[in-house]
């Protein structure tokens, strides 16, 4: 269990992470969205007492991280994959790491072999790992512990479409076993797919949190036709308020069953039909990646 | 501080969960000296340069001939590389960003340097042991390589004070390290700076009293002979005070507070 409570980081003038707070519950997985810079690393970097807020406190299993007695065997954590000695071998590594942590060294083993690191490249210095053998090597290092919480900068970098498909079975038996996982990225659907609550962070503040329901199934239903005036007019019609939606389609406050109900009681033809997906936070996120900051008013309403 | 403890045979995993002790961190630390080839490297060459000194010695027909000579020579080499070691056991964290991983598993960071010191020093008593076993293996070939016989003697007095000279010499790396926390900056700065000191202090009559007081090189020569006593080792302190206690105490106080990125 993690908590987030006002954290603001400041660097002289400069306000890098402003008043920002989450929790994150075991057994789910909490996805830290943001485009780079917005604050991301700063907000995990503090949780992991590596750099000291201005002002706020972040606590990990209930006591400040700085006060847990051996953080390795509480929480697991991946910041960087590339801040790695390149002279030495993955297994030595992580042997390191095992000193620290008190545990055996057959524990490294383990964790090579779950991460698919075994055998011969473990024995490889990492100065000729890829990244994505990097993110692995830093992804057994912190399940080394056999923690209860998992804090993740960015390891879906590097990893390639298989390797991204096997990290997100991990995070998710590690949140079915009761695990805490918090992991940031800057592409939405990285974390689509495995996340269960989103906080999206825009210029070091909070703009978006909440479950991925909440947040991405945007209420309503996209419908489109030929004519587009005979559809908005059949809606209406059925007591179903309309907007307008992207192009030419229009979005009609109901569940697709009530709105094609509607449309075929009216007789009118229809060539796309389907909820209402996220493109409230795609929109959003489009946004703030493109730099302009600006995010979209309806999002910047959806309940802290 | 707890010490570790033995996982459990049923479940593989530690029962208790304790802080990990500080001779595990010193092992973990002494581990990072060698287990690279940078640090493997620097160990084979320290080791092989106290071998060539004690040849030299022994095929040189005026050099002194005794274990006491041999042991007191081996110093030089080990003196100037050892310090290295002891730079690249702080830099090589930033140079390397393993600071990150070490701070994580580790984040009262005193402890890491408590652990960092102490690795250092049994370095130095390492390479002691180092210089007792080459000088040993001198002595016993100099009735073989040469016309002089065995001679075995050492005070304990020049014992503990070259334990302690080389302990101080290794710190001394270590509190460069720790103050600029960059590898080729620390090692160009560690060997340049004394050195310009030593030499600006001997050549300008006025500043006698910083070569005794404040020249770490001139306080510590009399203790390679075990002969530092009295006054010398108040000179020794003040040295010791400027070239490792400040550095140490600023660099320090910098990595407690600085961010780890």
């Amino acid at each position: 269990m993690i908590t987030i409570d006002h954290l603001t980081k400041r660097y002289g003038a400069q306000v890098a992470v402003s008043d920002v707070s989450f929790s994150c519950q075991p057994g789910t997985v909490t996805g830290f969205l943001g485009p780079n810079g917005a604050g991301k690393s700063t907000t995990l970097r503090a949780l992991v007492g590596l750099t000291t807020p201005s002002t706020g406190t972040t606590t990990v299993a209930g006591r400040s991280y700085r006060d847990l007695p051996n953080p390795g065997r509480t929480v697991g954590v991946l910041l960087d994959a590339g801040a790695q000695h390149s002279g030495r071998t993955g297994r030595e590594v992580l042997s390191l790491s095992a000193m620290v942590l008190g545990i055996g060294s057959e524990r490294v083993d383990e964790a090579l072999d779950r991460v698919g690191l075994a055998g011969k490249a473990a024995g490889k210095r990492v100065g000729n790992y890829s990244l994505g053998m990097r993110q692995r090597l830093g992804l057994a290092a912190a399940l080394l512990g056999d923690p209860q919480v998992l804090v993740l900068d960015e390891p879906a970098n590097g990893l390639d479409p298989d390797g991204i498909y096997w990290m997100r079975g991990l995070l998710r038996g590690f949140a079915d076993r009761g695990g805490t996982v918090l992991l940031s990225s800057h592409l939405l659907r990285e974390v689509e797919a495995v996340a269960d609550q989103l906080v999206v962070i825009s210029s070091g503040r909070i703009v978006a949190q909440g479950s991925k329901q909440e947040l991405l199934g945007g209420r309503g239903t996209v419908v489109r036709g030929p004519d587009r005036a005979l559809l908005e007019r059949a809606l209406r019609a059925a007591g179903i308020t309309v907007v307008p939606g992207e192009g030419d389609a229009l979005v009609a406050d109901a569940e697709p069953l009530a709105v094609g109900q509607a449309v075929a009681a009216a007789g009118v033809v229809l060539t796309e039909l389907r909820p209402a997906g996220g493109e409230g936070l795609e929109e959003l996120f489009r946004a703030l990646t493109h730099g302009d900051g600006t995010a979209s008013p309806q999002l910047q309403e959806v309940p802290a | 501080m707890t010490t570790l403890t033995a996982p459990d045979p049923t479940t593989g995993r530690a029962p208790a969960v304790g802080s990990p002790s500080m001779s595990a961190l010193t092992r973990v630390e002494l581990r990072k000296s060698y287990d690279t080839r940078a640090g493997r490297w620097l160990l084979v060459v320290i080791g092989l340069a106290a071998l060539a000194v004690v040849l030299i010695l022994l095929l040189v027909d005026d050099a002194p001939k005794s274990f006491e000579g041999f042991f007191g020579f081996t110093q030089l080499p080990i003196g100037i590389l050892l310090p290295v070691l002891g730079i690249l056991l702080v830099t090589s964290e930033w140079s390397q960003r393993t600071a990150m991983t070490t701070f994580v598993l580790v984040p009262r960071r005193s402890r890491v340097l408590v652990a960092k010191v102490l690795a250092a020093a049994v370095l130095a008593v390492l390479g002691v042991v180092a210089s007792l076993v080459t000088a040993a293996l001198g002595t016993v070939l100099t009735p073989v390589l040469s016309d002089g016989d065995m001679e075995w003697t050492l005070s304990a007095a020049q014992l503990g004070q070259v334990v302690l000279v080389q302990v101080l010499t290794v710190l001394a790396g270590v509190a460069f390290g720790m103050l600029l926390l960059s590898s080729p900056l620390a090692i160009v700065l560690y060997f340049v700076l004394p050195t310009v000191f030593t030499l600006l202090v001997n050549l300008v009559a006025a500043l006698d009293w910083m070569r005794d007081w404040l020249d770490l090189s001139t306080t510590t020569m009399p203790m390679y002979e075990g002969e530092l006593s009295g006054q010398g080792w108040a000179q020794v302190a003040t040295s010791v005070g400027l070239w490792i206690v400040v550095p140490m105490a600023v660099g320090w106080w910098r990595i407690n507070r600085t961010e780890i990125a």
